[in-house]
């Protein structure tokens, strides 16, 4: 047996199904052996960067390791972004690069690139394989560590030489789950303490709840305390609970907002803090005493000052605080709350947000949405209904354009009987639609892209609009676009089109109805907003809860100007 | 209830780190402490008397809260196999300094006299100079060094600190937050494989 061969023996007896990759010449012997290895899957994918977000989007949808493979040097270095994705979203991720022969390492050598050195602040651990005799060993020990406590992205390099060495030892087995610790007692009881003396009480429930959806459920529900998700524990508590508050942060809900610059204590479960949810830190929760419950200890208390820190499982500790729920009976809370809620806006005019709601209308509680990143994913964020965890599949933490569209891939790749929609905007898809031909070189049926066309780099130019006086540098698509319906007939993926409020529901149930996967292209206006906003730097009792009236458009000047330049000249 | 974002007065923290013996540790914890923008005072490694497991001494400077999130964010690593935080325990701490003193024949005797104050040995003999060994705490060492200045001191290195704590159960700490025990000092210092020098025989391939 080779080195490349423990390698898929390895992973085959961790019960790694699908691999997503790029071949080249420093990882030929493993894709060598790959054809020793029928029970795994390799998915060719048209850009490394492309083959790491559909691992991701497989890990996301089911809670297990994705892996991705790519050969040395420029294959590696196109993993970066994925990784570094990872890393911030905390996805369970297997990363193996080819790395060039070890006598050749750190000669320059063709296509060598340091990527352990590379990689080292954007993975969890990462290893340079350099004994074969060590190889199955390090493969299980990263798929432990990338699956322990806090998941995370692990790089595994495997110098050419390596793959080739001979290897006569055992091949690994995975090893057991590690445990996570049981919050203790104490903290239990001092977080009991504190809501049973709420009046204001909110949960806010993060990415690292979502295995604990149910009981958190169970939780709110015993102690009748309204749920808040982050981005990324959308899906963690039902949007059909009368509980649920909507999304905080940026784009957040003014309900979440509200009530977490209001609330007295805020029991925070699985999640991290990000300045996208907090706004300005000292002025996120300003009246609340903060129960963090949180299985990285390095996360309680690292941006906001924490009165309760429970470190360990969130599943555990839903348990034990459940177990001791009382039902808090706050009439005035409810009432103020219900007031917020009543104040969520429902697009009713023609523009993204109504594009956006009449396709996350069409979800069924099985589907996967993903969506890319600006304007489109945070009204996917703020109009879609999620019954159930992982589910909504978006790059939260990194806010990684062209992850969308890959994502959605790897997730329909994990469950091919559900349907897998991908919102994306007319930028972000151009990151990463060389990937259509992916769908068409596997057959993929369940994938279904939605392009939100404004023409525009929406996100970036509501900031221009917003805070640089509408000056809109770079961020016009309109006459470069491609026409979007041509390029996915050009891979064989049928392509539909709507630009008005009439064609559009038809147009939607032709897309979803077409047997393959498919894409649907929504031109709507140029300059929408997404609104509630809180400006940067600002706190969310500040946000913006609807959009401003849009002011004239600046006055042409560009005639006085070159009058002006024609008179200097004459001068 | 505690507070885990007290301010307080920056000061400086003695923290060790027993760490596998694997290429980039250092890069990863160096690296680790320039991102999060903490900054090393002194740093000291060596082997430790368990093959695999090497220990680091540094100082950090910070208030109470960023030294806490340092060592967190540390312990995360997966080469990290222990922190000890020497300031929740009592400890031995020295640190060896090379001096550098120029001499002339007037002040020749004096700093011989002083040097013999601090148990200091001399280690070179030169026309002009004289080099001191100096092992001690920091406050011998600094008061070593302000009793030599008004020589003239051509060149110092230090070592860095290095600390045990004390008694028995040395490096085994009750307790390293204030939140009382953690769970993951617990991985066992037996659990680190140590890493064997195997003979490279390295093919000569493409
Ligand atoms: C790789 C990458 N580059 C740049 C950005 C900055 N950025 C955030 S949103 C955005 C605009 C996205 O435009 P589009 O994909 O058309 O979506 P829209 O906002 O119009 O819905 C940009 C450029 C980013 N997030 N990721």
């Amino acid at each position: 047996m080779t080195g490349a061969k423990a390698l898929w023996a390895t992973l085959a007896n961790h019960g790694i199904s699908t691999v997503f990759g790029y071949p080249g010449g420093a990882i030929m012997p493993v894709y060598d052996a790959l054809t020793f290895y029928p029970e795994v899957r390799h998915v060719l994918a048209r850009h490394e960067q492309g083959a790491i977000h559909a691992a991701e989007g497989w890990a996301k949808a089911t809670g297990e390791i994705g892996v991705c493979i790519a050969t040395s040097g420029p294959g590696a270095t196109n993993l970066v972004t994925g990784l570094a994705d990872a890393m911030l979203d905390s996805v369970p991720l297997l990363a193996i690069t080819g790395n060039v022969a070890r006598h050749l390492m750190g000669t320059d050598a063709f296509q060598e690139a340091d990527i352990t050195g590379i990689t080292l602040p954007i993975t969890k651990h990462n290893y340079v394989v350099r004994d074969v005799e060590e190889l199955p060993r390090v493969i299980a020990e990263a798929i432990r560590i990338a699956r322990s406590g806090r998941p995370g992205p692990v790089l595994v390099d495997i110098p050419k030489d390596v793959q080739l060495a001979a290897y006569a030892g055992e091949v690994a087995y995975p090893h057991a789950r590690p445990e996570h610790p049981a919050p203790k007692p104490e903290a239990i009881a001092k977080a009991r303490e504190l809501l049973l003396a709420a009046k204001k009480p909110v949960i806010m429930a993060g990415g690292g709840s979502l295995d604990a959806s149910a009981e958190i459920t169970a939780l709110a529900r015993a102690w009748d305390i309204p749920v808040i998700t982050t981005l990324m524990g959308l899906g963690a508590f039902p949007s059909s609970d009368p509980l649920w508050l909507g999304m905080p942060g940026m784009h957040g809900s003014v309900a979440a907002n509200r009530a977490i610059s209001e609330a007295d204590v805020l029991l925070g479960i699985g999640l991290r803090f990000d300045d996208r949810v907090t706004g300005r830190v000292n002025g996120f929760a300003p009246n609340a005493a903060i129960i963090h419950v949180e299985l990285d200890a390095a996360e309680i208390g690292k941006i906001v000052r924490v009165g309760v820190p429970v470190r360990g499982d969130a599943v555990v500790a839903a348990k034990m605080l459940t177990e001791s729920a009382q039902k808090l009976d706050l009439p005035e809370w409810r009432a103020q709350i219900a007031e917020w809620k009543s104040r969520t806006v429902t697009p009713t005019e023609w523009g993204a947000g109504f594009a956006v709601k009449s396709v996350v209308d069409r979800l069924r509680p099985d589907d996967i949405l993903s969506s890319d990143v600006g304007q489109h994913q945070m009204l996917a964020a703020q109009l879609a209904r999620f019954e159930k965890p992982r589910r909504w599949i978006n790059s939260g933490g990194l806010g990684t354009m062209g992850f969308g569209f890959p994502a959605a891939i790897g997730a329909g790749m994990a469950e091919p009987g559900v349907t897998s929609i991908v919102i994306a905007g007319d930028g972000g898809f151009q990151m990463t639609l060389q990937e259509l031909a992916t769908l068409k070189m596997y057959d993929i049926r369940n994938v279904k892209i939605c392009i939100i066309n404004n023409s525009y780099l929406g996100m970036v130019r509501q900031w221009q609009e917003l805070f640089h006086e509408k000056r809109y540098s770079e961020v016009w698509l309109g006459d470069s676009n491609p026409d979007f319906v041509k390029l996915a007939e050009a891979y064989d993926v049928p392509g539909y089109r709507a630009s008005n409020a009439e064609e559009l529901p038809g147009m939607i149930d032709a897309w979803l109805a077409d047997p393959k996967s498919a894409l649907l292209e929504i031109v709507v206006p140029h300059e929408h907003g997404v609104f509630p906003m809180v400006p940067a730097g600002a706190a969310l009792y500040e946000m913006i809860e609807t959009e401003p009236p849009r002011k004239q458009p600046a006055p042409d000047l560009s005639a006085e100007m070159a009058e002006a330049a024609e008179g200097a000249k004459n001068a | 209830m505690s507070d885990y974002t007290m301010t307080e007065q920056p000061k400086d923290h003695l923290v060790s780190a027993l760490v596998r013996d694997e290429p980039r540790v250092l890069t990863r914890i160096t690296a680790l402490f320039g991102r999060r923008g903490y900054n090393i005072r002194s740093l000291s490694v060596g082997a430790t008397e368990h093959p695999g497991l090497s220990r680091m001494t540094f100082v950090v400077t910070g208030d109470r809260g960023v030294v806490e999130q340092a060592m967190r964010q540390l312990e995360k690593l997966h080469d990290v196999v222990r922190i000890i935080d020497h300031s929740l325990e009592k400890f031995v701490d020295r640190e060896l300094v090379l001096v550098k003193v120029a001499i002339s024949p007037d002040s020749r005797v004096e700093v011989r006299q002083i040097a013999e104050d601090f148990r200091s040995r001399i280690v070179d003999v030169g026309r002009h100079a004289l080099t001191f060994e100096v092992t001690g705490d920091e406050g011998k060492i600094t008061a070593f060094i302000e009793q030599m200045r008004p020589f003239g001191i051509l060149e110092t290195m230090r070592t860095g600190r290095i600390a045990l704590t004390r008694g028995s159960n040395a490096d085994i700490p009750s307790h390293v937050y204030h939140d009382g025990e953690t769970e993951t000092l617990r991985p066992a210092v037996e659990s680190v494989e140590p890493r064997e020098e195997r003979a490279r025989d390295v093919p000569n391939l493409f």
